[in-house]
């Protein structure tokens, strides 16, 4: 699966969290931007980790800031 | 109290380029600050000027119920407890000044974890100087680098304290969801070491978690299973071992924590287990290590009411009859709580928010009752909530009283 695929499926996941309609780009921040707090992290990865198979452990979690990177580090598990 | 802690946001002039380190603490200055303005009593700082019983204190200047303590089966003032404590304090000093491994560990120590392997009937036992020392030094010992811990993301605040201090990869899932937590352990990588952390009792809502169903998945996915069982000990099972031991799954567990502020009634922590290897904890734990280990009046109480615990099937009873009596009342009045029918010796009413909660907790506390007030970001999906911890000791006629306290602070505050 190419960035772009992933991109679009995160996206997707995405739009039911993002209450205000913020509109997304790689810089776009979860904790500033978007405004989750600790409990829409936890639902919005869930979701993330049940479509692509993978675990996203919070030591990795505390990597990822911005959506970019989020689609970026989802793209590399994907990958191996 | 200072006057300081009621001031919000005055960071100090420092010289040069110097930032208070402080600053970050703003908002909840702030907060405080609001809810205080709002006229309510301070619920962080409640004082007890006279403790009469396990359910009777002089707070702030008046006779109060205590109906927020985690004395579950009243053993703070039995007579035996109290005789050992005041027997050791005589013929051992008041402190051991030194770590369990080096000059610390004295007969009472001992005798202590003698009655914890015989409560639980374990071949190991290990005591700690607080239970959050016990989840702090297990799991950032047994879990390192490369492994996982799978947790409850409602789990206690030093389990992921524990977490934080070990280098393992931390893999949350969704409070008391098997197939969140199963998909997780299917997930991680073969090869890898594994520890499912789970609690018998969640403190906040006093749900139970479903043992029997999630051990056997951890079993089955090759994991290594620790339940954390403060909140239960002494009340929950035949034997008050826990939920593990109502859940029928104590043989399948690698490791119990467990804590002597609750059912045991003094302070203290502790890890029982079966593991062969067991013993090398001592060693290579460090929040077990590099700290003075609990005075001999402690184990000495502890180890006295672990032994009275085994045999305190009536007042398990009428801790049972008192938390579905409560729990019951507060549904017939309207009050919202944790849980739809009484699952532990914790009833939670959960609060319309903080301003509303805090102004219940006030004119429960003018009304003579204390409950715990429980706010973000301890409580789960930030919710406000007062909570009840029943004791064995409440007679009848008191939680009668009690909710007649609740029906009238209810009403006079708008919450039903």
């Amino acid at each position: 699966m190419d960035r772009a695929a992933v991109d679009t499926s995160i996206r997707s996941i995405l739009e039911p969290f993002n209450k205000k309609a913020v509109a997304v780009t790689d810089a776009t921040t979860f904790a500033g931007d978007l405004e989750f707090d600790s409990l829409t992290v936890m639902d919005f990865v869930a979701a993330i980790e049940d479509e692509f198979d993978i675990i996203i452990s919070m030591n990795q979690q505390a990597e990822i800031e911005r959506y970019g990177q989020l689609v970026d580090a989802v793209t590399k598990m994907v990958a191996e | 109290m200072s006057e300081g802690m009621m001031q919000a946001d005055q960071p100090q002039e420092l010289e040069g380029e110097g930032t208070d380190l402080f600053s970050k603490f703003d908002t909840t200055i702030a907060m405080r600050a609001n809810l205080l303005a709002s006229g309510v009593e301070d619920p962080f700082s409640l004082v007890m000027e006279k403790v009469l019983s396990p359910t009777r204190a002089i707070c702030n200047g008046r006779d109060t119920i205590l109906l927020g303590t985690y004395n579950y089966m009243g053993m703070t003032f039995d007579p035996d407890v109290i005789e050992a404590g005041t027997q050791a304090l005589r013929e051992f000093g008041s402190g051991t000044t030194g770590s369990r491994v080096l000059n610390g560990t004295y007969q009472g120590h001992k005798e202590c974890e003698d009655a914890l392997r015989e409560f639980y009937g374990m071949d190991h036992a290990m005591v700690f100087s607080t239970g959050y020392q016990a989840n702090l030094g297990i799991i950032s010992t047994i879990a390192g680098k490369g492994d996982y811990v799978v947790l409850d993301i409602d789990s206690h605040a030093s389990i992921w304290d524990g977490c934080a201090l070990g280098n393992a990869e931390i893999v949350p899932f969704k409070h008391n969801d098997i197939t969140a937590m199963e998909k997780r352990l299917k997930r991680i990588p073969a090869g890898a070491g594994k520890l499912v952390v789970l609690e018998g009792v969640y403190s906040m809502l006093g749900d139970v978690a479903p043992l029997k169903e999630m051990v056997q998945i951890a079993k089955d996915n090759g994991a290594m299973v620790l339940v954390d069982e403060a909140h239960s000990m002494g009340f929950i099972g035949d034997n008050g071992r826990g939920v593990v031991e109502d859940a029928g799954v104590m043989d399948d567990v690698d490791l119990i924590i467990g804590t002597f502020s609750k059912s045991v009634g003094t302070v203290g922590g502790f890890c029982v287990s079966n593991h062969p290897k067991f013993e090398i904890m001592r060693l290579m734990c460090r929040p077990y290590v590099f700290t003075a280990s609990l005075p001999p009046s402690v184990v000495a109480t502890a180890a006295t009411s672990i032994r009275k615990l085994m045999h305190g099937s009536n007042k398990r009873a009428h801790l049972w009859e008192n938390s579905r009596r409560l729990h019951g009342g507060l549904s017939e009045l309207g009050f919202q709580l944790g849980t739809d029918e009484p699952q532990s010796a914790i009833v939670a009413v959960i609060m319309p928010d903080l301003e509303k909660g805090a102004a219940m907790w006030s004119a429960l506390l003018q009304e003579g009752l204390y409950v715990n007030l429980a706010r973000p970001p301890a409580t789960p999906a930030n919710m406000t909530l007062l909570r009840c911890s029943l004791c064995a000791e409440h007679s009848e006629e008191e939680v009668e009283t009690i909710l007649g306290m609740f029906e009238r602070a209810g009403k006079a505050v708008g919450i039903i």
